[in-house]
């Protein structure tokens, strides 16, 4: 019997839904971790049981959560997170230098294959690594040592590494993205990093089409075409077939292109939903209608999907890290709103319904499909 | 023994429901000496009270003891004589600030 477990991270702690594979009814358990800002909740796709949350408060600092039953009971884990060495800087929002300080972890990447192995992307921009199931984390500091380093500055939330790909088929390779850094590369497991931003044009900085300084709000890869990826820049839908190396906007005809989430149906490739809004000054939807865009052409050509969705009067956002799939048949999509709605498709988007609608403001979204 | 309240989520992190009671050992009884004790006891705190790094108090919150703002003294400063004595608690409190 199938099922599915959506996790959610809110500003007032954790929830997990759980369905069957019809995904018509949900159960509902939470708060995890009430009253803590959690950041995000993800799984391991080695041990589904197995799950890692990012708690933090503005009071208490960060933690790590780990569960080992499928988010029935938890245990912190390690929660210190010390650059490697001297700090240094990078550019703060007036331009002047600014020592990197840790202020919480955005994002948890467990490993494609080992349950124990997890990446960490954190503010300020630096990517962590536990082999030990959470019991230490140590900073890969050869991206922050990247050249450009000192040059990175944060964006509006932050300067948070908040995006961390695996290549499926190659587990050296991986991708992140930093606000407002940019995309980067590594080949060799996160020794060495290179920008890949080129193609990249972003008006909001001195020279629009520069190595580092874009605002990316998030990557996506299905994981049959690791050379693809798709990015939600802060302004600019984009698309590489060439694993970053070149960037060409796919915007098409999306009434707005700013926008926070991006994500790939699980069976179709060339088939991608972002959630438009209308600004950087705005933060809701156009026109107070709720709508996800889908392109089943890999961008360029995108549809509008309403059905379900609030069409009136809604203002509210979808930030980074709220928008999964899961991997049935039909592909389930799911999303979270500012307002506390969490928001299902059982049929790729064709039409949504609610699996809750009064959480705490929604920071992410993931989906486990369990067997 | 000394007396430690916690904030209402330090509490439900160290799975405790009231004050702790900590042995600190001998010598002088002083901020860094209950926060170590604290924290050898209950380790999930580490990191909660005291920056990992600078081993300094967490801007938001405070120390108190005897009615008064122990915050800003060092932390190698003897603490008040009641709280060694385990008479009066030592309060770590959230600043009351946030939504």
């Amino acid at each position: 019997m199938s099922g599915v477990r959506v996790l959610v991270g809110t500003r007032k702690g954790a929830f997990t839904l759980t369905s069957d594979g019809a995904r018509r009814s949900w159960e509902v358990s939470g708060p995890h971790f009430a009253g803590w800002e959690i950041y995000h909740v993800k799984g391991s796709p080695a041990d589904p049981n197995r799950l890692f949350a990012s708690q933090s408060s503005g009071w208490f600092g960060q933690l790590i959560q780990r569960s080992d039953d499928g988010g029935q009971t938890w245990a912190p884990v390690d929660n210190k997170f010390a650059y490697d060495g001297v700090a240094g800087t990078h550019q703060w929002y007036d331009g002047t230098p600014h020592p990197w300080e840790f202020k919480r972890v955005w994002h948890l990447e467990p490993s494609l294959t080992d349950p124990d192995t997890v990446y960490a992307g954190v503010e300020d921009a630096a990517m962590f690594r536990t082999t030990d199931g959470g019991q230490s984390w140590h900073e890969m500091s050869g991206l922050r040592r990247h050249g450009s380093g000192p040059h990175w500055s944060p964006g509006a939330g932050g300067m948070c590494l908040h995006t961390i790909l695996i290549d499926p088929t190659n587990a050296k390779r991986m991708f992140i993205a930093i606000s407002a850094a940019g995309a980067f590369r590594t080949e060799d497991g996160g020794d060495t990093w290179q920008p890949i931003n080129q193609g990249l044009r972003s008006q909001h900085i001195p020279d629009p089409t520069a190595e580092v300084g874009h605002c990316v709000h998030r990557l996506a890869m299905h994981r049959s075409r690791p050379q693809v990826l798709f990015m939600q820049k802060h302004w600019d839908v984009m698309r590489t077939d060439n694993g970053g190396d070149s960037w060409r906007e796919v915007s098409g005809n999306l009434p707005t292109d700013f926008g926070f989430v991006i994500d790939v149906h699980a069976h179709e490739p060339e088939t991608i939903y972002v959630v438009p809004i209308k600004s950087d000054s705005e933060h809701f939807p156009l026109d107070g209608r709720l709508q996800v865009y889908r392109s089943k052409t890999g961008g360029d050509t995108w549809e509008p999907l309403t059905k379900g969705l609030p069409q009136k009067d809604c203002y509210v956002n979808v930030l980074r890290d709220a928008m999964a799939v899961d991997s049935l048949d039909a592909c389930g999509v799911y999303f979270g709103t500012t307002g506390g709605q969490v928001y299902a498709s059982a049929d790729a988007g064709d039409s949504w319904s609610p699996i809750v609608t009064n959480l705490p403001p929604v920071l992410s979204v993931e989906v486990q499909t369990l067997s | 023994m000394i007396r430690v309240v916690l904030p209402f989520h330090l509490r439900t992190l160290a799975r405790v429901n009231d004050e702790v009671e900590l042995d600190v050992g001998g010598g002088v009884v002083t901020q860094r000496s209950v926060l170590d004790a604290l924290e050898r006891a209950y380790p999930m705190l580490r990191g909660t009270i005291r920056d990992h790094v600078t081993q300094e108090r967490r801007p938001f919150l405070r120390f108190f003891a005897c009615e008064t703002d122990l915050s800003h003294e060092s932390p190698d400063e003897p603490l008040p004589a009641a709280v060694a004595g385990g008479t009066e608690p030592f309060l770590v409190i959230g600043a009351i600030a946030g939504g």
